[in-house]
């Protein structure tokens, strides 16, 4: 399993996540080519270990662990995983 | 600038989060364990059937390979060396060894055998060498265990994955309600999955108060607790799938007194209610009183963190006594012993970056002293004979796993000094 972060972060990109990560798994980050342009951060899935800090952390609660993301959101498991394989 | 050289104390997440930064800012790091081994309580707080959680010790691991870091295993600081011997040898020095003492009921009968802490029962559990010689009789049915943080939850998950345990029935008491519950959703929600144990919880008990229901619908509240009365309100209405052991989750009941004549027989409980204050949700007796049997007790209500001579401790909140990681002029904190024993293992991440962005504003402030004496290496041989470097752990490492190979579980941890320094030089 891992962690997926769904519709909510679109246009937000808070950050918070990426400060607690503690594998920092979420990308991209600020420093990183393509932060502009990404309309929404990820979780690399290989990477997650399942220890919910994003959760805590997101002010807009667009982290979710992936079986308890919202049926309307379920999509974005393939986004986050996606993410990754195309870069 | 020449080199800077700090001295990072328990090697713990926060421990290694303020190591990353320190490493990657250009500067030394000597980070000194009170134990053998690396990781706090990643090795010995997380429980074994979380690997994941486990796994992030592999960016510890990044850490450790980078240019300008050495680990110092078995050196006690505090005991074997004083406070004043480590700062005069480096450029700054940032205490992160986290808080291990348990916070203790203050009810009569606490005492008695079978009355135990759950951190020494989940150390225990988990091959924690402080823990390696205790004993704990699993041979009742009953067991009660006081709070309602993650510990609990773990010495419960414990007592239940235990072959040996002869537990049927675990109940879990919380003084406040859900609501008000210290748990994590991950560790909460696991329970409910668990194949050997139905959890029970009482819908009577579970029912939300309207100064609470009012606390979680506004901004105030955190997205955690939401989740917490969620889960718990689920778990209330769940038909019992008739497994072999329960766990019961109570609410509003703090234990009075423990009682029992050679043993732990039983606990006295009074019910509590909720009295809303300043945002805050204390509780209030009842008066109406209630007698479990039991056949042990372990008590989680938090740990605490304990003072080193000669570091500013604030005893209230056990802690060291710091503004944002800063303590003192080339002292800093970072971690449960900066902040209290909370949050989850990433939590550390942001912490120790706050203390270490402090600690180089410092130095590019020139607030950092030069060093007074050069001789770590000189003190650390003659004081700590024991002492594993990070070549030492590495060896104990592949054999603890060797060893876990060979029964089909991820390791077979060693428990004992003297074993682990054996295994540290064995080539």
């Amino acid at each position: 399993m891992a962690y997926v972060i769904a519709e909510p972060c679109i246009g937000t990109k808070d950050n918070s996540c990426v400060e607690v990560c503690p594998v920092d798994c979420i990308h991209p980050t600020r420093e990183e080519p393509g932060y502009e342009e990404a309309e929404q951060l990820y979780i690399d899935p290989d990477e997650c270990i399942d220890c919910d800090a994003c959760v805590e952390a997101c002010p807009v609660d667009a982290c979710f662990a992936e079986d308890q993301v919202p049926d309307e959101w379920h999509g974005y498991i393939a986004k986050n995983a996606g993410w990754f394989t195309k870069r | 600038m020449s080199e800077v050289r700090v001295a990072v104390v328990g090697a713990g997440p926060a421990g290694f989060y303020a190591t990353e930064r320190l490493l990657k800012a250009g500067l030394r790091v000597e980070l000194l364990d009170r134990l053998a081994t690396p990781w706090g309580l990643v090795r010995a707080g997380v429980a074994p059937d979380h690997p994941n959680i486990k796994a992030v010790s592999r960016v510890y691991e990044k850490t450790a390979a980078l240019d300008g870091f050495r680990f110092h295993g078995h050196v006690d600081v505090g005991a074997d060396i004083s406070h004043e011997e480590l700062l005069a040898r480096h450029h700054a020095v940032i205490y992160a060894y986290g808080a291990s003492r348990d916070r203790r009921l203050g009810i009569p009968g606490e005492d008695l055998p079978g009355s135990h802490a759950a951190t020494d029962f989940v150390a225990w559990y988990n091959g924690h060498p402080d823990a390696a010689d205790l004993r704990f009789d699993l041979s009742g049915r009953r067991a009660v265990v006081v709070g309602n943080g993650n510990v609990a939850l773990d010495a419960d998950h414990a007592l239940e994955a235990l072959a040996a345990s002869r537990i049927e029935e675990v109940l879990v008491l919380g003084r406040r309600g859900p609501a008000q519950a210290a748990y994590t959703t991950p560790e909460l929600r696991e329970l409910g999955e668990l194949t050997q144990a139905d959890v029970i919880v009482d819908p009577a008990e579970a029912a939300i108060d309207d100064e609470s229901r009012a606390w979680l619908e506004s901004d105030a509240a955190d997205g955690t607790a939401r989740r917490n009365v969620e889960i718990v309100g689920e778990y209330a209405t769940r038909p019992s799938a008739d497994k072999p052991r329960r766990i019961v989750l109570r609410y509003l009941a703090s234990p009075m007194r423990i009682v029992g004549t050679k043993r732990v027989e039983a606990v006295e409980l009074v019910r509590n209610r909720l009295v809303h204050e300043d945002g805050r949700a204390r509780t209030a007796s009842t008066g109406e009183t209630d007698k479990l049997a039991c056949d042990l007790v372990l008590r989680s209500i938090g740990y605490a963190g304990a003072p080193i001579p000669g570091v500013p401790f604030n005893e209230r909140r056990a802690t060291i006594a710091n503004e944002g990681g800063r303590v003192a002029p080339g002292v800093y904190t970072a971690g449960w012993i900066k902040r209290g024993p909370s949050g989850v293992i990433g939590t550390n991440k942001k912490c120790a970056n706050e203390t270490v962005a402090a600690l180089l504003a410092d130095l590019e402030a020139g607030k950092l002293s030069a060093l007074s004496a050069d001789d770590l290496d000189a003190l650390l041989d003659e004081r700590c004979r024991d002492r594993i470097d990070y070549a030492g752990w590495e060896r104990i490492d592949a054999h603890e796993r060797a060893l876990g190979e060979r029964e089909g579980r991820p390791r077979v941890k060693i428990v004992h000094r003297e074993d682990f320094v054996a295994r540290a030089s064995a080539t």
